[in-house]
């Protein structure tokens, strides 16, 4: 395992009986990455989580956070988690949940009041911070949680769906925060379903599917030009099948779409074009959004 | 130390969710009445004339056996349904994601978990259990022989009652342990009682099934033990002229539990818990 990697994985599994949660995951999260997990609900994105923090056992496979063996006492030591399934003692106000979490921590107590303090802030509940937490909106406790896993500054912060009860302002700040964390330093693995966000805050991503990573890079790698659209007249039909090997066809005289094709290979492209007798008065890369790519590697 | 800060979110909850409050005020309102009931002892009557002060002393020791015994089954009952759902509740609700996943051991947890049981339980009966013979001793004179081993013995129940009961909520939903141990409980219970009727008709195997039952579940064991602590020398005299028939009586016990039923009683509550620490490691959360 290196020491720039915060997150190292390999062919980790986890089965519940019959059902695979997680097939084989296989991925790298260098160290101040804000690394996007997408994928859909029931793809195993909450099970890689809770793997990589002990809460749930391996069934095979292997990997290390923070160069240390998943869940052990010195890795959780230095990661904040929000879970997916956020809640805090009802009894107990906002101020004492990230006490209590300071403790934990193991944060010293001389610094809790500043610590405690800034996390307030930060997260937008300094004014309801003694509060029960019983009378929190759920947009309010996912505040709250956010807070927990920023507690003692650690070194990996895990967001399984940090957005899903927010409103959009509540998304707004939580993009802010992991801007944020990310000019700190900090890894972050965001693990969501929302494309948008992901798009928006994250370095790289891993699109996993039926708990099986389908595509991991940054995002300029992952969704970079791989289609492009012709403006071309004079198309025949042996003219279109010869440019067939440069990748899947759509339409034909007029215009004409190529997908999957390498990029350096377009000039070639036209040059066959033109060969073949046609004029080409247009080349328009076409870029996919992080959705279409997601929905196309989804639909494979 | 971990789990200490969970032993004290155990009090802080009871406090903050008032399970302190409701457990002592009713507590007191049970204090008064039967304080009031003990009062009128002195006023029996017989034939027109008070009763000799040898047997209001015999009423007054058999009625805080009964009285007493009352207070062993609430906190046996409160202990059960507090200690049932200290995991599972957490576990089911989510708020253990957020604390298993900080620098604790499954097993700082659940020692924390079980430490702030006992202590939750240690208040309370001792303050109550004093409060009482206090009250008690105040209006009667009336004082039983062996009262620290009295709430030594009934902390020992409660402690098993809050062992098996945490145990099972590592695996199961809170209302179900909570059952289970309450059910148990009362098998014990019964338990000692076929072994006092095996004892008394001399048949081996009964008795052997009842003294199965105390070594299963040592509640029955120890509460015979508190019986003991309140029963005043001529009582137990007197009750041993009943000759073996005795033993079948549930609330009366001529001997203390012997020594090594009581180092048997420790073993279980440490085994008991290993248990647990066990069963809460291997389970996902």
């Amino acid at each position: 395992m290196s020491g720039s990697l915060a997150i190292e994985t390999r062919d980790l599994a986890k089965r519940y009986g019959s059902v695979v949660a997680l097939a084989g995951l296989t991925m790298s999260v260098r160290v101040g990455q804000v690394y996007g997990f997408l994928g859909p609900n029931g793809a195993g994105k909450t099970t890689a989580v809770k793997l990589l923090l002990g809460l749930a056992t391996r069934t095979s496979g292997t990997g290390a956070v923070l160069g240390e063996p998943l869940g052990s006492r010195g890795a959780r030591r230095r990661i904040g988690y929000l879970p997916e399934l956020f809640r805090y003692q009802p009894w107990l106000g906002a101020r004492e949940v990230l006490a209590l979490h300071c403790e934990l921590a193991g944060v010293e107590r001389a610094r809790w009041e500043r610590e405690i303090g800034d996390v307030l802030a930060t997260v937008g509940l300094a004014d309801r911070a003694t509060s029960r937490v019983g009378t929190y909106s759920k947009g309010m406790q996912q505040r709250l949680g956010l807070g927990v896993a920023l507690i003692g500054r650690p070194a990996l912060v895990l967001l399984d769906e940090p957005t899903s009860a927010l409103d959009p302002v509540g998304r707004h700040d939580v993009r802010e925060i992991i801007r944020g964390l990310r000019q700190l330093g900090t890894t972050v693995f965001l693990n969501s379903h929302l494309l948008t966000e992901v798009e928006q805050v994250c370095d790289s991503v891993a699109i996993i599917d039926r708990g099986r990573v389908v595509a991991e890079g940054t995002l300029d790698e992952l969704l970079r030009a791989n289609a492009v659209r012709l403006r071309i007249a004079g198309l025949t039909r042996e003219g279109r099948a010869a440019l067939a090997r440069y990748g899947e066809l759509d339409g034909g005289d007029g215009e004409l779409l190529v997908r999957g094709i390498d990029p350096e290979r377009v000039p070639e492209l036209v040059a066959d074009a033109v060969r073949a007798g046609a004029r080409v008065y247009s080349v328009e890369p076409q870029h996919e959004s992080l959705e279409e790519r997601f929905l196309r590697l989804l639909g494979q | 130390m971990p789990s200490l800060v969970v032993a004290r979110e155990i009090l802080r909850e009871a406090s903050r969710r008032k399970l302190l409050f409701a457990l002592v005020a009713l507590t007191l309102v049970v204090i008064a009445l039967t304080v009031w009931g003990f009062s009128r002892i002195a006023d029996l009557r017989t034939g027109g004339q008070p009763l000799p002060p040898v047997q209001q002393t015999a009423i007054t020791s058999q009625l805080l056996i009964l009285v007493m015994f009352m207070f062993s089954q609430a906190v046996m009952l409160s202990s059960a349904f507090v200690a049932a759902p200290a995991i599972s509740a957490e576990v089911e609700s989510g708020i253990s994601l957020a604390l298993l996943a900080r620098p604790i051991a499954r097993a700082e947890y659940v020692l924390g978990k079980w430490l702030g049981l006992v202590a939750l339980l240690a208040g309370y009966g001792i303050g109550a259990g004093v409060v009482e013979l206090l009250a008690v001793r105040a209006v009667t004179g009336y004082a039983p022989p062996h009262p620290i081993e009295f709430l030594a013995f009934v902390l020992g129940e409660g402690a098993v009652i809050i062992t098996l009961a945490l145990a099972l909520s590592t695996r199961l939903a809170g209302i179900v342990g909570g059952v289970v141990a309450v059910i148990a409980s009362g098998i014990a219970w019964i338990g000692g009682i076929v072994e006092g009727v095996g004892t008394a008709f001399a048949n081996d195997t009964i008795t052997h099934v009842g003294t199965a039952t105390k070594l299963i579940l040592p509640t029955d064991g120890l509460w015979r033990g508190a019986v003991w602590s309140l029963e005043p020398a001529a009582v137990i005299a007197g009750f041993a002229n009943a000759g073996p028939a005795a033993a079948g009586n549930p609330f009366f016990a001529a001997t203390p539990p012997p020594s090594a039923y009581l180092v048997w009683s420790v073993a279980w509550i440490a085994g008991v818990l290993a248990l647990a620490v066990w069963s809460f490691r291997a389970r996902e959360v």
